[in-house]
């Protein structure tokens, strides 16, 4: 277990370092192999993780069946977003595509790093990692734009984990009433303490990390910088940012809201997930309207959809937690189609503008089903895996007598649905304009379409009959988090 | 609070007082060289009270974060900061003088009242034990509201990133006043990312720039919606 632990913490490091060295060519090639490899390795741990208890490696590292739900998402994600890569930087020049490789690589080595601390320090240390590394990649594309997005995300995102750094001091300080000054903040200790441990620092950490960690989630009022970051990215790092970034930061958001159920029960900090949940996701729904940018408009889907887990997180039922992990991984699958298949649309039309892209199931004979396809699994229509998830979630609120709050959630969803839909069918399906100059039916590039199938099919393996293994992984999740 | 305070929670107290000052002088300068200075400063009166901490408790391993924290901080931060956006702006921009949204006095004010609302709020959290004074820790939180304001009401990429280099400065006075048993190996860490963080913001700030021809903020309104 240790070994293969650690073979996912060296490996996409060691394949962002060469990619640096090697011709650009090489470079994709590199990271395909490192993608892939570091989902094969993730997938090896899901069987020790779905039956043992917890897995403590050392002081320092830790693999328990949370952690490794979020491993699943972040290493599916890199392999597809590692293969799509290999035909979206086709054309670029030699230094992009070193620079651009060796990014992709150290910001999911940097993701798959996080759900792995044991500490609650290190984990907000990797986190930090992960906005330095994004911010880079944000910029690449050295115009006005992409400085301007960059600029913000760094900012806001940094000024969050001040907080979320605040957060950790405050929990150093309640363990370290109950386990003494040398404590190094570790997880478990701090949950198995929880009863003794000081009620109003725990609150106050709690808070704090849901807004400073929920600047990255992208939770409302503190999600500004999403849009423009998701907008002005490589199509690559957008599907990493919002399928894999934004969970893993919400991943932190979890570990804090263990500690705090069991100190101060889960009254308190349900309510305020609750709170944040509902406001991000009523955002969010509102927003999809009438977006003009293509990935702005999947931006805000990813609000929505944050919005969602904490909501089905505030549930606190079984069944709900099970769809929050569930949602998760399905989350991940389907927003990163999304993306690279938008992604295959700007590389054919050369714009982002939803208005400018016409006739796309024409033009683009496999992406444009795809995409739709990939739209309709994002908006929980079954069989897709968000389908189920979402379902869970909401037959858990109803479960647990949140009856407002489970209707709340199925109305905005809906709401959702229509401003993607709509934006979605006008891109696909409405005629070129007449006397515009149309471009020859055609597929960029085939890297860019396997990613987009290997997506959906795990969407429909997640929504139609998840592997025996997965449901045992989630469930043993699921009761980590509502242990009480 | 009844008491009158020991030498080291007074020494904490005061080292504190005078780190929201200097906040308050970054705040009216309008030079970023003077904004660093300010911040060079701040950042050795942390490093004092980690000696003060250190002595008083008895924990070795303070004195080794003090000496690093001062030479990331006091030296290599300052040094960086200054190489990437101090030169080429002083000669041809007008600093970052003009680039309130608030007249000073007005943003003062403002600052003012957000750090008497972080200072009695946390104030009355009552959140203290023998390593934490919980006035040190009050004030910490006036900073963090101060470093807020500072970064809304200056319009420009230098008084931004200087106001979240003090954030992280009162981010490190709460945790000495209330985590100073931290384990060294963690609270190292935490400066070496900080030091990337600088990185990356210098970096950005430089292709800001270069772009727009100066460090205002002001034109940043492309993306929206």
């Amino acid at each position: 277990m240790l070994a293969v632990v650690l073979a996912i913490l060296i490996l996409p490091l060691a394949a962002g370092v060469v990619c640096l060295t090697i011709p650009a060519r090489l470079a994709a090639a590199v990271t395909a192999v490192s993608g892939i490899a570091s989902f094969g390795l993730v997938l090896a741990l899901v069987p020790e993780a779905a039956h043992g208890d917890l897995s403590e490696l050392s002081g320092y590292l830790r693999a328990d069946a949370v952690s490794v739900i979020f491993l699943l998402a972040t290493g599916f994600l890199y392999g597809a977003v590692a293969i799509y890569a290999a035909g979206y930087l086709k054309g670029r020049d030699a230094r992009y595509v070193r620079r651009c490789s060796a990014g992709l690589n150290a910001f999911a080595w940097a993701m798959l790093a996080a759900p792995l601390m044991g500490s609650l320090a290190l984990l907000w240390i990797a986190i930090e990692v992960t906005t330095v590394i994004s911010a880079l990649l944000v910029a690449i594309e050295d115009t006005d734009r992409a400085a301007e997005a960059a600029w913000k995300y760094v900012l806001i995102a940094s000024a969050g984990l001040s907080l979320a750094l605040l957060a950790t001091i405050f929990a150093y300080y309640a363990g370290a009433q109950v386990l003494g000054e040398h404590y190094n903040l570790a997880v478990q200790p701090l949950i198995d303490a929880a009863a003794k441990l000081p009620k109003t620092p725990v609150r106050l950490a709690f808070l704090l990390a849901v807004v400073g960690y929920g600047t990255k989630v992208g939770l409302f009022p503190v999600h500004t910088w999403l849009p423009d970051a998701h907008s002005e990215a490589p199509t690559p790092v957008s599907a990493l940012l919002s399928g894999s970034l934004l969970a893993v930061s919400f991943y932190a958001i979890l570990r804090f809201y263990q500690v705090a159920a069991a100190a101060l029960g889960s009254g308190f900090p349900r309510d305020a997930l609750l709170a944040f949940g509902v406001a991000s996701l009523l955002l969010a729904s509102l927003y999809v309207f009438g977006q003009r940018d293509v990935k702005r408009l999947l931006a805000y889907s990813s609000v929505e959809h944050m919005g969602i887990l904490a909501i089905g997180v505030s549930f606190g039922a079984p069944a709900a937690l099970a769809g929050v992990l569930l949602h998760v991984m399905a989350h991940a699958a389907a927003k990163a189609n999304a993306f690279m298949g938008a992604g295959v649309f700007t590389v054919k039309f050369g714009t982002k503008e939803v208005a400018a892209m016409r006739d796309g199931v024409r033009l683009l004979p496999w992406s444009g089903p795809l995409f739709l396809l990939a739209v309709f699994a994002l908006s929980a229509l079954p069989p897709s895996g968000i389908f189920r998830s979402e379902f869970q979630i909401v037959a858990g609120g109803l479960g647990s007598g949140s009856y407002a709050a489970a209707a709340i959630l199925v109305i905005l969803v809906t709401l959702a649905f229509f401003g993607l839909i709509t934006s979605a069918t006008g891109m696909l399906l409405s005629p070129a304009r007449d006397g515009a100059q149309t471009a020859e039916p055609g597929e960029p590039s085939a890297w860019m379409v396997v990613p987009v199938l290997a997506g959906l099919a795990v969407l429909f393996l997640l929504g139609i009959h998840p592997p025996g293994e997965l449901t045992s992984l989630i469930t043993h999740a699921a009761a980590q988090l509502g242990a009480r | 609070m009844s008491t009158a305070p020991g030498i080291y929670q007074g020494a904490a107290n005061v080292i504190a007082a005078l780190m929201l000052l200097l906040e308050f002088g970054m705040l009216r300068q309008a030079l970023v060289r003077d904004q660093v200075r300010l911040y060079a400063a701040q950042s050795a009166l942390i490093s004092v009270l980690a000696v003060v901490i250190a002595a008083d408790r008895n924990l070795p391993d303070l004195y080794a974060l003090a000496a690093l924290s001062g030479a990331l901080k006091v030296v290599v931060v300052p040094l960086v900061l200054r190489r990437l956006l101090g030169a080429p702006v002083s000669e041809d921009a007008p600093g970052v003088a003009g680039s309130y949204t608030l007249n000073p006095a007005s943003a003062v004010l403002a600052c003012i009242g957000l750090a008497a609302f972080g200072f009695f709020t946390f104030g009355r959290l009552h959140i203290a034990g023998p390593a934490a004074p919980a006035l040190a820790l009050a004030i910490a939180a006036a900073m963090v509201f101060v470093a807020f304001g500072l970064m809304i009401v200056r319009r420009d990429v230098a008084s931004q990133a200087v106001g979240f280099l003090t954030l992280e400065n009162a981010v490190s006075l709460a945790a000495l006043v209330v985590a100073a048993g931290l384990p060294l190996i963690l609270e190292t860490a935490f400066l070496f990312d900080l030091l990337v963080a600088v990185v990356v913001f210098g970096m950005l700030i430089r292709a800001h720039h270069t772009k727009a021809e100066s460090l205002s903020t002001a034109d940043l309104t492309r993306l929206q919606g």
